[in-house]
């Protein structure tokens, strides 16, 4: 089942190699995570070796080579939200949640990201929680917002 | 009509379009640029379009959302036309009110218009507002007035006559002369002259040859390409057709952050009109002339900004440099000569072409000419996107446009160049901007980022955060680099964590020298500016976390600390219960006390105790005060403080 849309994909790009990265961007869209069998699947398809798709994979942080959390916490840390103490909401969120920050719960329930500048520089420092803005975040508030999660 | 087959088509589509076009009637502008949209704008823009209905204002008013404005403070910001009304902070509960009193009865809601800090004077209108008084928006200023989806509102303003003018009446050797002469130097941060790129490309061996827009902006705190992508993307494409056709390229690749869906949305659909319009595809124009675009998502990678790695991102590899004995403009993509410039340097060129070389070498400094598009933020009360002349100085960018610093901070430094770049301190602040001027005092121009830095910054900690994140960011390919920030990093942490070394610093400008020499590409040999500037503008600072164990600015976890005054404490256990680590003990009308052994530095307590006690303060410049016994009572409580 997950392969044909996978397929379609690959299709999509007249199983091009040279858009290796757009079809690792479109499956992870559908997949959220690049699974070994996934990776096995677009090497067969695509006539390039496991390594390459490894190097490529592994090499951009959009890609995420295990499984993601139900919910997740992006925490801007550009530069503009660390001169406003993102470092501190991140360590907080961290405490919280468990695990280091670019990782997942090990119940799979939270992915803790960290990401550079999100262009809403006004509102720092910024965190985005399950796709949902909330800027100027204090460190007494990053409790309360992963309260709510399942 | 469709698609348009010669300039005097175009002439007549413009003119129909504009005909059709009533310039009483009342037009809504709603950015919807990242800030504003973070600030709410889409449910401000839902609640417009079910108001306008309601009021049966259909058909009478027209509204669109809208590319960023460049005042994201002040966001969600709509500008109402041809008025030239602009209200700031709008809320969906705004929306009735705006539509009865300024498009119904054509009068202003005063509480929703700027307030200027100074003078407490409500301004009508945008351009009166000190942060754009100041500014000349050449490139960015369109954006209010265009529809990124609709191609028509940028033909209305005279899109594409660029385009139509070089195809049918320039020469590729003269549209070269004309964008070398325009001196106009690169936007993505090296500030190479575009004119001498365009012709070694044009002049490199092979028949088939590319041109590129590198829209990987990476630099943490800089959005402007990001907004200019969203905002006006045809201004772009229209710059972007035109190197090709200088160049001889029939393929352009344009280069765009996954992390930017709505700037890549506005691109796809902006290609699918240039094509339907007939100024992507065969015979643009009817002129003969062949091009189309092709979109790469990049995926995040900072390297694959540089020049040789975006070209091997787009191969469909790791986005790793490659050594540039020969340029990119002769051995490209698939090794052929393919020209790169930044989104903001396209954009540049339509309006070299419409106004003539002379006249933009009017603008700026005798080296860099033309404006600048600057992303204004950090500790500063103005925080958006500004595009001044070259030249302007940096204080003027800073207090003029950007309001000064909140809360009544002083001014410490600001940070231009994003990562690669260096912070320039309150003396220098009288320098003009421009790629040369920032070059000398050790920083650079970059993509533009500038971040302001108030006294609680420290200025160690800066350093390291950018080590950090080039440390992160660095590709491994080359030992100066991948070794020597690593380095530089750990002395770093080591210095803020209390631990530094009499030495370090000299161990720390060794290094930084053998990165800057030895690396492959330019996040190496530019990775220690951050340290270098920090170092000869901030020394002081480092030889206090070195030898004294203490951070002015009271920023370093590990040399703070954080202290209830047992006077001021009125034991309301707020802080006790907010408390993660359990380090805070004290009882009601007993005087809370943080235990320093399980404190983790949150700074939770200080953020939550209410400003009537202010009991709780960060300690940094004197040693902790003797601890209180546990239990002791707090004072017999003042009248009027509960």
């Amino acid at each position: 089942m997950e392969f044909d849309l996978i397929d379609e994909i690959i299709d999509g790009y007249k199983c091009d190699q040279s858009k290796l990265v757009q079809i690792f961007l479109d499956v992870q869209i559908k997949t959220r995570w690049l699974s070994p069998e996934t990776l096995k699947h677009i090497s067969d398809r695509l006539n390039l070796p496991l390594s390459q798709l490894y190097h490529v994979a592994s090499f951009y942080k959009a890609f995420h080579l295990e499984p993601r959390g139900r919910n997740v916490l992006a925490v801007c840390v550009g530069t503009a939200c660390h001169v406003r103490g993102a470092q501190r909401i991140l360590d907080k969120a961290s405490e919280i949640i468990g695990t280091p920050p670019d990782s997942t719960t090990a119940d799979e329930k939270f992915s803790l990201d960290t990401v550079n500048c999100l262009g809403c520089c006004a509102l720092g420092p910024v965190v985005v929680m399950n796709g949902e803005t909330h800027g100027k975040v204090q460190v007494s508030q990053v409790e309360e917002l992963l309260r709510n999660c399942k | 009509m469709l698609p348009v087959k010669s300039a005097l088509e175009l002439e007549q589509l413009r003119d129909s379009i504009i005909a059709g076009r009533d310039p009483a009637k009342p037009s809504i502008a709603l950015c919807s640029g990242s800030g504003c949209h973070a600030y709410g704008s889409e449910k401000v823009a839902a609640a417009f379009e079910e108001e306008i209905q309601r009021r049966g204002l259909a058909g009478k008013v027209d509204f669109r959302r809208t590319g960023c404005h460049g005042l994201c403070e002040k966001g969600p910001v709509v500008i109402i036309y041809p008025n030239d009304i602009c209200y700031v902070q709008v809320a969906v509960g705004d929306v009735p009110e705006i539509l009865a009193e300024t498009i119904e009865n054509g009068r202003a809601v005063e509480r929703l218009l700027y307030v200027d800090p100074v003078t407490q004077e409500r301004i009508v209108s945008e351009k009166d507002i000190p942060f754009y008084k100041y500014q000349n928006r050449l490139i960015f200023g369109n954006n209010p007035k265009i529809s990124p989806k609709h191609i028509e509102d940028y033909i209305a303003l005279g899109g594409y006559s660029a385009l139509s003018k070089v195809l049918t009446q320039m020469t590729p050797e003269q549209v070269l002369d004309e964008v070398d002469r325009a001196n106009v130097r690169g936007r993505g941060g090296a500030g190479f002259p575009a004119g001498k790129k365009w012709r070694t490309c044009r002049e490199a061996p092979g028949d088939i040859k590319y041109v590129a827009v590198n829209c990987d902006e990476g630099d943490p705190g800089a959005y402007m390409d990001r907004s200019l992508m969203e905002g006006n993307p045809h201004e772009i494409l229209e710059g972007l057709i035109i190197g090709a056709y200088t160049i001889g390229a029939h393929e352009g690749f344009i280069y765009i952050r996954a992390e930017y869906p709505l700037a890549v949305d506005n691109l796809r659909v902006a290609l699918r009109q240039a094509e339907e319009y007939g100024f992507l595809g065969e015979d643009i124009l009817g002129s003969g002339f062949n091009f189309k675009v092709v979109v790469h998502r990049g995926a995040g990678a900072f390297v694959s900004g540089e020049s040789s790695a975006l070209m091997t991102s787009i191969e469909g590899k790791a986005g790793e440099p490659r050594p540039k004995y020969v340029r990119t403009s002769v051995v490209g993509i698939w090794d052929r000569p393919t020209c790169l410039n930044n989104v903001e340097t396209w954009a540049n060129i339509p309006v070299i072409i419409n106004e003539g070389a002379e006249w933009y070498r009017s603008l700026g400094t005798k080296g860099s000419s033309g404006t600048k598009i600057f992303s204004l933020v950090g500790k500063v009360n103005n925080t958006g996107l500004v595009e001044v002349p070259m030249g302007m100085t940096l204080r003027d960018i800073v207090f003029k446009i950007g309001g000064g610093i909140p809360n009544g901070k002083k001014f410490k430094a600001v940070q231009t160049g994003g990562p690669s770049g260096g912070c320039i301190p309150e003396d220098q602040l009288d320098v003009p901007v421009d790629f040369d001027e920032l070059t000398k005092l050790g920083s650079m121009m970059g993509s533009g980022g500038m971040i302001v830095m108030d006294e609680d910054t420290c200025m160690v900690d800066m350093a390291r955060y950018f080590l950090e994140f080039l440390s992160d960011e660095s590709c491994g390919k080359c030992i100066p680099c991948r070794v020597g920030i690593g380095v530089m990093l750990q002395i770093l942490n080591n210095i803020c964590e209390g631990k530094g070394k009499p030495g370090d610093i000299e161990i720390l400008e060794d290094v930084a020298k053998v990165v800057k020499e030895g690396s492959l590409c330019a996040l190496g040999t530019t990775a220690a500016n951050p340290v270098l500037t920090t170092l000869r503008y901030f020394r002081s600072e480092y030889e206090e976390h070195i030898n004294n164990q203490r951070c002015p600015a009271g920023v370093c976890k590990s040399l703070i600390r954080y202290h209830i005054k047992p006077e001021a404490c009125r034991a309301c256990l707020l802080c006790l219960e907010n408390c993660s680590m359990m380090a805070i003990s004290g009882w009601l009308r007993r005087v809370h006390i943080i235990d320093q052994e399980k404190c983790n530095k949150c700074g939770t307590c200080l953020e939550i105790c209410p400003p009537l006690y202010n009991a709780v303060e960060k300690i940094w410049f004197k040693e902790l005060p003797e601890p209180v016994a546990a239990g002791t009572k707090v004072p017999r409580l003042r009248e009027g403080v509960r």
